[in-house]
């Protein structure tokens, strides 16, 4: 196995209030131009991967207490998480995480803030993003807590966008959204993955959904990678499934429960 | 008649000098949702380091230059020693946080530069100006004209700005403002200096009206029904505020103070604020929650 240049997650665990377990040793990599899916219910880890990652755990305590994340050659845990972003890693919230009282516009500028562009490159990134989101267009000065579900997903998509990022790491896009719009969001994200260059790590519930577009995947189950492979074995198999019902649970993990916050 | 008219002006002039404090807190509300009870002590700790440093002749300018360098210094200390460490505690910890900051500074302010009461000279002429018929005091007019252009200033800063757009996002949503890189502490200490700064203008006015003195930070109090009637995350509620408290106060005064037997302004516009925290919470131009059902 070679050395992969791009992100590299080596057997991490992820303690919160320096008591609760949440992640046992999770090994994952994305690969340069691909979309990575991370699957695995309610609590299986997957939020708290994409915060390693991306640096935020700090915000609810929790902290990185073995193993190494790198990206690009450089390990991750020493830099804030605006650093990262530089570095062209960001993550887009579970829940959207939308700026309320901030206009569609404002919000996606906000974006563009992190690599103090002039004036004129604003501008032209701002116009990149609407062309991915013709409607976002439409609804510029809206203040962004009145807009529909899937807009916001797609301002908070954008909004990541605007940082010029290489990584994005994506927290289930697919939340409390209708399926038709969930169709046309994975649609984008397929586009500026193809176009753009863009690779994503993406967690979703929705296996069935996601592996379609991904190229790879990894379940995740209690903290710990269940199965991985590429995204078309995976489908094959009957087995992912499971591990989203607790079927597989019960005769391995059941004896030592690990509480994993939900965020 | 024109004894309405100059009651209510006197009023209003009165009311934009409570707004003058409240902004301060307008600020750092805004970009951190904390209610930061040591404002009045940087209102007093401006005012006294500039009027302790025009006391030893230093020029005018000069001495406004390096009390906001000091007010900005402690901009930073504050968010390096108190805020930073408590991020993301509940918000209650980092009200508390202020209420010691504010008996720090004042402390610190007393032991370096004493307790006394100091007068403070702008060169503003306080005689009064007649309008027709109504007399106004040319300093409330001075100060009008301050507060005025501080709003405008303020708002171009909020609205228009790449700081004050982010400032805005982190008072929405601070962990969402850190995902795309946002530098909270960075954009804290700019917030803070520039409540520092609103804070020299306060002071120096206030100082100006009533003598640079420990009562200053009592202005507090006044700032806090300009804040529920106005909103707190609203620089514009703060003025309009400040008005109506500043006009309700001086006319309750006149005309309910011989019915109830005097001193109706120390307490009337807090009765205002209770009747606003019942009725519209949010205050005037607050920003109400959003929520999507």
């Amino acid at each position: 196995m070679t050395t992969s240049q791009f992100l590299e997650v080596d057997n991490i665990e992820v303690l919160y209030s320096h008591a609760i377990l949440a992640l046992r040793g999770v090994s994952l990599r994305v690969e340069e131009g691909s979309i990575v899916a991370l699957l695995g219910a309610n609590g299986a880890g997957k939020t708290t991967t994409l915060k390693a990652i991306s640096n935020l755990l700090g915000s609810e305590r929790g902290h990185l207490s073995r193993g190494a994340i790198t990206w690009r050659g450089e390990a991750t845990n020493r830099l804030d998480p605006a650093d990262l972003v530089a570095r062209g890693v960001v993550q887009v919230l579970e829940g959207r995480h939308v700026f309320p009282q901030l206009t569609i516009e404002e919000n996606l500028l906000a974006g563009g803030f992190v690599r103090r562009p002039s004036r004129r490159a604003l501008a032209d990134d701002l116009e990149r993003v609407y062309s991915w989101f013709p409607r976002l267009k439409q609804r510029r000065s809206a203040r962004c807590g009145l807009t529909s579900g899937g807009e916001q997903q797609m301002v908070a998509i954008g909004r990541a966008m605007m940082t010029r990022p290489t990584l994005v790491l994506l927290d289930e896009p697919s939340m409390g959204l209708a399926p038709i719009i969930v169709e046309e969001i994975f649609h984008i994200i397929r586009d500026l993955n193809r176009n753009e260059g863009v690779s994503f790590l993406l967690a979703e519930q929705n296996a069935h959904l996601v592996l379609r577009f991904a190229d790879h995947g990894y379940v995740l189950e209690n903290g710990r990678v269940a199965v991985s492979g590429t995204a078309a074995v995976l489908a094959e198999r009957d087995d992912v499934a499971e591990f989203y019902l607790g079927a597989a649970t019960a005769g391995t993990a059941a004896a030592e429960p690990v509480q994993t916050p939900i965020v | 008649m024109s004894f309405f008219v100059e009651t209510f002006i006197g009023g209003l002039l009165a009311g934009v000098m409570y707004s003058l404090v409240a902004i301060g807190f307008v600020l750092i509300y805004k970009a951190s949702g904390v209610f930061n009870f040591a404002q009045g002590s940087m209102v007093l700790c401006a005012g006294l380091t500039f009027v302790t440093m025009r006391d030893r002749g230093i020029d005018f300018w000069l001495a406004g230059l390096i009390t906001l360098t000091i007010m900005v210094a402690i901009a930073i200390a504050v968010e390096r020693v108190v805020l930073r460490p408590l991020v993301n505690r509940p918000q209650i910890t980092l009200f508390m946080a202020t209420l010691g900051l504010s008996f720090v500074i004042e402390g610190i302010a007393q032991i370096a530069m004493g307790a006394s009461v100091h007068e403070l000279d702008l060169g503003i002429v306080d005689t009064p100006i007649t309008v027709g018929e109504v007399q106004v005091s040319q300093f409330d007019l001075v100060a009008a004209a301050t507060a005025g252009v501080l709003v405008i200033a303020l708002s171009i800063f909020f609205n228009w700005t790449r700081v004050g757009i982010a400032l805005r996002a982190i008072a929405d949503d601070p962990l969402a403002a850190r995902s795309i890189g946002i530098r909270l502490q960075t954009l804290w200490q700019i917030v803070w200096g520039v409540a520092g700064f609103v804070s020299l203008v306060a002071g120096l006015l206030w100082g100006a009206r009533q003598g640079v003195q420990f009562a200053l930070t009592l202005v507090v109090l006044k700032a806090l029904p300009v804040l529920i009637i106005g909103g707190f995350t609203s620089i514009t509620g703060a003025i309009v505020g400040g008005l109506i408290v500043g006009a309700s106060d001086s006319l309750a005064e006149i005309y309910l103070g011989s019915l109830l037997g005097g001193s109706v302004s120390t307490w009337f516009s807090y009765v205002l604020a209770v009747g606003f925290l019942l009725v519209r919470p949010t205050g005037l131009f607050g920003d109400a929650p959003i929520e999507r059902i």
